[in-house]
């Protein structure tokens, strides 16, 4: 069973735009029992990881046929021009906040930048990289950020638990970092508006599973 | 707590180091990791008095270039300063309570600092991976706006600089080409724009060059180019430029196909190198 499913799979995960989740593929294979999706996913893996050009990753908590980054600067002559538009060390910085913090309100994010970030986190919601997931119940009931889909996808993270760890940082810094400051939150735990009826009509404020 | 480990006269002012690129920091954490790891202390035991004062050199500085800048970094300036006399107050009753050395007014600061530190560690290592990532080619990729096989040049509305050097161009190969010039009938301006509408509306586009071939006198020349000129006032023609010293081609204006690229899409795509549109291009 499996050796038919897996190029049927190969072929799914390839023409897919976005990376094809494990749900999209049961849907998209109902008649198949999930277990053997599964079995050729991994078999299909294999074939990927002994392969020349072309690598599965796991990235936005579905998969993707890519090419390998080693070969990046053959495969980029092909194109004119390719340069995503870049992020800024405080966006990053900030996007590094919200990522391991949230959901996370804007005054506690300029509490722990040390500056004022409302810009910074305008420009986040815009490149869709953080969203709105609710307010906190405090006063000015400030509304709370979380990172998106497209967070994942851009910085090569099959979902929250993948953001570097605590370890890493210590590495680069090159000396100890208190634990409990840097790990984050439930994978992708959306939280609900308190009460929807008062959340104001704002585009940005979209049930946080919906694929933009 | 301890002792200052090194005296504020041993700090380089920071005044030498940073005369004009302010905007380095981002804000009052940034400057005062940068000061810490200038000066080579430990973060667990910053010698308050001379980083306050390099903090306060700098303060000045930034102000004298931007007074709106300071905000954040006064709100520092002012918690350094408090933390500063702090650390005065108990070491004078440190005799009488020895109790007083167990919280180190340092302490928040210390922490917040850390903290910024640990978030730019991880913005590092976030970048690395978008690094990776972006050397990921999946398909379609929306990163794609051409393939390289088949050149697109980009072009720009030409500016008065750039139509005199053609021009000036022109005038050099006519010279060469003219010879003895024969008086001939004057063409007024108003004729030749005619003349020029007439033959711009039979093709596309044009290029700047080849107007000018039916010019038989470099006065004829001159009322050709004045003529373009006007046009371009009136707008009835725009002329675009691929590159500085590249080609110009003149468009009329209001052509329902093969429309120009239109100023705005070419600037934005030179600002953002993101629109996706401008890959087609009128030819």
């Amino acid at each position: 069973m499996s050796d038919e499913l897996k190029p049927i799979i190969e072929a799914l995960i390839f023409a897919s735009p976005d990376p094809l989740t494990l749900k999209t593929l049961f849907r998209l294979l109902d008649e198949e029992p999930p277990e053997d999706v599964e079995r050729a996913l991994e078999a299909l893996q294999a074939d990927y990881d002994a392969r020349g050009g072309l690598q599965m990753v796991q990235v936005a908590g579905g998969y993707q046929i890519c090419t390998r980054p080693e070969f990046h600067e053959w495969v980029r002559r092909l194109f004119h021009e390719h340069s995503k538009q870049r992020l800024s060390v405080q966006a990053l910085e900030t996007l590094a906040v919200i990522a391991y913090k949230q959901p996370i309100t804007g005054p506690e994010i300029a509490e722990i930048r040390g500056v004022n970030t409302s810009a910074v986190v305008g420009t986040l919601l815009e490149r869709q990289l953080v969203k709105v997931v609710g307010r906190r119940p405090v006063v000015g009931r400030p509304f709370l950020y979380a990172t998106t889909r497209e967070f994942l996808n851009r910085f090569g993270l099959s979902d929250l638990g993948d953001l570097p760890k605590v370890e890493e940082m210590a590495e680069a810094l090159g000396m100890e970092v208190p634990l409990g400051l840097a790990t984050p939150g439930p994978a992708t735990e959306s939280l609900p508006f308190e009460d929807a009826s008062e959340v104001p009509e704002d585009p940005e404020t979209t049930p946080p599973e919906q694929v933009h | 707590m301890s002792d200052l480990p090194i005296p504020a006269h041993d700090f380089e002012s920071v005044l030498e180091d940073y005369p004009i690129k302010l905007e380095h920091f981002e804000g009052p954490l940034d400057l005062l990791l940068h000061l810490i790891r200038k000066n080579e202390v430990d973060i667990y035991d910053i010698p308050i008095l001379p980083i306050t004062k390099q903090y306060l050199e700098y303060l000045d500085l930034m102000q004298e270039f931007d007074l709106d800048a300071a905000g954040e970094f006064l709100v520092m300036a002012a918690t350094l300063i408090h933390i500063k006399a702090r650390m005065l107050v108990p070491r004078l009753e440190q005799e009488t309570e020895e109790e007083a050395d167990t919280e180190d007014p340092r302490d928040v600061l210390v922490q917040r600092l850390i903290e910024h530190q640990t978030y730019k560690a991880a913005a590092e290592l976030l970048h690395d991976r978008e690094t990776v990532r972006s050397a990921q080619w999946g398909r379609p990729d929306e990163r794609i706006t051409g393939i390289a096989g088949a050149p697109f040049e980009r072009e720009f509305e030409a500016d008065l600089f750039g139509l005199l050097q053609a021009f000036e161009a022109v005038l050099k190969r006519a010279r060469e080409r003219l010879g003895v010039e024969v008086p001939g009938e004057a063409v007024s301006i108003e004729t030749r724009t005619r003349q020029l509408m007439e033959r711009l509306s039979e093709t596309e586009a044009c290029g700047f060059d080849d107007l000018f071939d039916g010019a038989h006198s470099r006065g004829d020349l001159i009322t050709t180019f004045l003529a373009l000129l006007e046009m371009i006032r009136l707008k009835l023609i725009r002329v675009f430029q691929s590159g500085t010293l590249g080609p110009i081609r003149v468009y009329l204006c209001g052509r329902p196909q093969g429309t120009p690229p239109t100023k705005e899409a070419g600037d934005r795509s030179q600002e953002t190198g993101e629109s996706r549109k401008n890959a087609s291009k009128p030819d």
